[in-house]
């Protein structure tokens, strides 16, 4: 398995739901995975998966003994799998920028150099797919899908690749040409795509011009909260100010703007709500004039970026929480805000609206509608209530076993296929 | 001798508008004028008319031995004088020949039933008045919206005066019962009973053109053949239904009407009557009493009320509605109480269940449970505004109801007072024209002795008389 995130060191959805995979794979049981990370940290969960530090792959020859590489790698690799990978280097690299182990840097993040980091990652991959012995390879995301050429041209084993977002959606429809190209690429190599919703098949299908057949829906899940963060207490609002939440990267594909103006329509109205937009991006300026030019500024917040606990905090008090996407692929977030129960209210143009129903849906643009539902759920306590009670019950049947169980159906369709 | 009994019921809501809560305090007209048309519209020509037309050919063709009862709700028979006035010429033509019985339902098709009971007199009243108006005829027999009916609601019937009532024949209450005897209510022994036969009623309504079940096609014969195969002792079958089932729920391409008018050719030949529910209920007998402690309906396989308030979101659309009931009814303003009666409508609870029955249900331009409730508490927010309004909160119903009437008494002594004052102000200008009248002629008198003095004596006597 090709990866670019792994829990805990996140930036987005794609961690969590690789993670998710993972373990929803591993519970099956007789399935052994290797998951190849560009810079891994050490602490990862290696239970469900056996994890490759892209990092400490040897593409040219080292002579380095053993005690060194034992104090350089750490927990992150054995000094035996350095040396087993190290035979199986397949070209000169040397004239690339190796460190002293004959390995590649990688930031493991989004960095400027993120096509040569990509394609760093593909050459990495070779010199895995040689060392190891494997029925299929799946590959997350297109940042790791020339990897997962380079290893099926290597192995000749079937190709799936998972399809967590597309450009289309991160641009709102204005296509960054290379990213594309690696994505048909990607696409049309494969033997089998998942994607994470009919909303992203449709575009693989429609704008990446892909045969319907092999493509596939594979929703995603949402793992059960640790006990930690379920022991977070909810404070009751009953007759005070509301809270509505907003969280997410504040860029396009979000629509946070929807989300101030409809803000702006409840805070003509009333005032005893108030607004939180967590998470950070490139609209955030924007976003702070905006509900400034508006003058709801007394009462719209923006608490920056959150990460761990402090979303979940965040979530639980809540009493609302909105994502007004322009276009998600699919959209974990509002499953583990349902987790929190928090009421949730979700554009339709987002993949996870497929698959719930205890939540309300409105069309992105139509702020009216997505300010109504807001005042509703602040005024109503019934309708809080159901949909507090009613969507973790529903988000609780979720799981990521299940998925891992459709994977592996179409894992078996794809290898019996070849 | 086994006897049919057919009722429809018609009735059709006020749709209501998408009413964002920012239109609260500013807009208090709450419908949908365009949807209303369309449907009530569409559904009079494509199910009313035809239905109709083939009840009156079948009076007439089986020369009054055929007999059927509708029903209408008040804000259905609102609908059709706007948008459909011809379905009520054909109903009183239908009147006409005196085959046919209206009975009582509460005027806006609501659930005050189960919560207020003076509210739903009120109702009932109202809608009795209007069918008398159209018809002529003064309901006997009470239907419930839904066919909701429970043992507190079968005493109030009987109260009003009501002989008897229509109900569902649910499994749950009857039983090893056959819904095909006359019943009677456990707490008010002279209210009667009519419980619907499920079966039979849907397979009509609900199977007819359902070409996977496994009696289809359905003919006159055969389904008059089910009815006489039945029992000797059970003698009542009820057959309800909406009559939009047939040519909405059952399209007319079904030749639904042409079984229709089949079936008292067949009744007649297998000796099985017609009757109106009044006439059942004056000439037969009640086996039994049959207890109803929770209030039962014809909806769902549940036949109980969780469809309206089955989620605590209908409840508290419900609790609050009604807790203006009594303010409602006290205030008695015209327009408030139009859109009490709109608003009352259970298809507005309807709406909002989320309950998965299989049967996906029109909601309308709702796309959700959740989107119904919110346009729906958006709208009531208004209306209890405009209700609360109307007189200070502070005072309560009770004594708000007392000032009320003494205002009222007070305005009546006043009348009184009014009439009394204007008629003695006509009399004293009676008077005041008979003295002007009689000084006239003094003054006449007068006049004329002047000039000669010497027959003053002569004229004077005759002022005087």
């Amino acid at each position: 398995m090709f990866g670019w995130e792994y829990p805990p060191h996140i930036l987005g959805g794609l961690g969590t739901a690789s993670f998710g995979i993972t373990e929803g794979l591993h519970a099956q049981g007789d399935m052994e995975i290797t998951f190849c990370l560009p810079k891994p940290w050490g602490d990862e969960d290696k239970n469900a998966a056996n994890i490759v530090a892209m990092n400490c792959v040897p593409v040219a020859w080292r002579d380095v003994n053993y005690d060194y590489l034992k104090e350089r790698l750490g927990n992150v690799m054995s000094p035996e799998y350095y040396y087993e990978l190290r035979d199986n280097i397949y070209a000169d690299f040397n004239y690339m920028n190796l460190n002293d182990l004959g390995c590649v840097e990688f930031s493991g993040r989004y960095p400027e150099n993120l096509h040569e980091e990509i394609n760093n990652y593909s050459i990495v991959a070779g010199v895995v797919a040689r060392r190891e012995s494997y029925d299929i390879i799946h590959a997350h995301d297109w940042l790791t899908y020339p990897a997962g050429i380079h290893a099926k041209q290597v192995s000749g084993k079937p190709l799936c690749i998972h399809v967590h977002a597309t450009d289309f959606d991160r641009s709102r429809g204005k296509v960054n040409p290379t990213v594309y190209s690696i994505e048909k690429d990607g696409m049309d190599n494969a033997d089998c795509i998942m994607c994470v919703s009919e909303l992203t098949r449709q575009t693989v299908i429609k704008e990446y011009h892909q045969d319907p057949r092999k493509v596939y829906t594979v929703h995603n899940a949402v793992y059960p909260l640790a006990q930690e963060l379920q022991d977070i207490p909810r404070p009751n609002h009953n007759g005070k100010e509301k809270t509505v939440t907003f969280l997410g990267r504040i860029t396009m594909q979000k629509g946070p703007e929807y989300f101030v103006e409809a803000a702006t329509m409840v805070l003509h109205r009333t005032r005893n709500v108030r607004f939180c937009m967590a998470g950070s991006g490139d609209m955030m300026d924007q976003m702070i004039m905006l509900a400034a030019n508006r003058g709801i500024a007394d009462r719209f917040h923006f608490p920056g970026f959150m990460r761990g606990k402090q979303v979940y905090e965040c979530l639980k008090a809540s009493d609302v929480y909105v994502m007004p996407s322009v276009s998600e692929p699919f959209g974990i977030s509002p499953l583990e805000a349902m987790q929190c129960g928090t009421p949730t209210i979700i554009s339709k143009q987002s993949g996870c609206a497929e698959i719930l129903t205890n939540c309300i849906k409105v069309d992105y643009w139509d702020i009216h509608a997505l300010a109504d539902a807001i005042y509703s759920i602040c005024h109503n306590d019934s309708l809080f209530e159901y949909l507090q009670t009613e969507g973790k019950n529903e988000v609780d049947q979720i799981t990521w076993e299940k998925v891992g169980l459709w994977i592996r159906t179409l894992y078996e369709r794809t290898i019996n296929k070849k | 001798m086994k006897t049919i009994c057919l009722y429809f019921e018609i009735h059709q809501i006020i749709h209501l508008k998408r009413y964002r809560f920012f239109d609260i305090g500013t807009d208090h007209y709450y419908y949908d004028d365009f949807e209303n048309e369309r449907s009530i519209a569409d559904i009079a020509q494509r199910s009313y008319m035809p239905a109709l037309n083939a009840l009156l050919d079948m009076i007439k063709a089986n020369d009054k031995y055929f007999k059927v009862a509708f029903s209408l709700s008040g804000v259905g028979i609102e609908q059709l004088e706007m948008h459909a006035p011809q379905v009520l010429d054909k109903l009183q033509e239908l009147n006409e020949t005196g085959c046919v019985e209206f009975l009582a339902e509460p005027y806006s098709h609501g659930l005050a039933s189960l919560v207020n009971e003076d509210s739903f007199e009120v109702e009932v009243k109202k809608q009795c008045q209007k069918i008398k108006e159209y018809f002529g005829q003064t309901p006997k027999v009470l239907r419930n919206s839904s066919l909701i009916y429970n043992d507190d609601i079968g005493l109030k019937a009987s109260q009003m005066g009501f002989k008897g009532m229509l109900t569902e024949g649910a499994k749950h209450v009857l039983g090893w019962k056959s819904p095909h005897y006359l019943y009677h209510c456990s707490m008010a022994p002279n209210l009667k009973l009519l419980l619907r036969d499920i079966r039979l009623s849907d397979d009509i309504s609900l199977r007819f053109n359902n070409s996977e079940w496994d009696e289809y096609p359905l003919f006159a014969d055969k389904y008059v053949a089910k009815i006489a195969a039945l029992p000797q002792e059970e003698q009542v079958i009820n057959i309800f239904m909406e009559l939009s089932a047939l040519g909405i729920a059952q399209p007319l391409s079904s030749n639904i009407l042409e079984f229709l008018k089949a079936i008292p050719v067949c009744a007649k030949q297998a000796g099985i009557t017609f009757s109106t529910p009044t006439e059942i209920c004056t000439k037969m007998k009640s086996v039994a009493a049959l207890e109803v402690p929770y209030a039962l309906s014809w909806v769902d396989e549940e036949r109980d009320v969780s469809c309206w308030l089955g989620n605590s979101m209908q409840r508290e659309a419900f609790n609050k509605l009604y807790s203006v009931a009594d303010r409602v009814r006290i205030a008695n303003d015209l327009r408030i109480n139009q859109d009490w009666d709109y608003l009352q409508a259970s298809n507005n609870f309807r709406f909002m269940t989320t309950k998965n029955t299989g049967v996906t249900i029109d909601r309308g331009i709702y796309s959700s449970p959740f989107d119904a409730f919110t346009n729906y508490m958006n709208i009531l927010g208004d209306f209890i505004n405009r209700v609360n309004s109307l007189y200070p909160e502070e005072i309560g119903n009770e004594e708000l109801n007392s000032l009320l009437t003494t205002i009222k008494n007070q305005g009546d002594e006043i009348r009184v007072k009014e009439k009394e004052i204007v008629r003695l102000q006509t009399k004293i200008a009676k008077i005041e024209a008979e003295s002007d009248k009689l000084r006239a002629q003094l003054e006449k008198g007068e006049r004329k002795a002047k000039p000669k003095k010497a027959t003053v004596k002569k004229t004077a006597p005759k002022a005087e008389k």
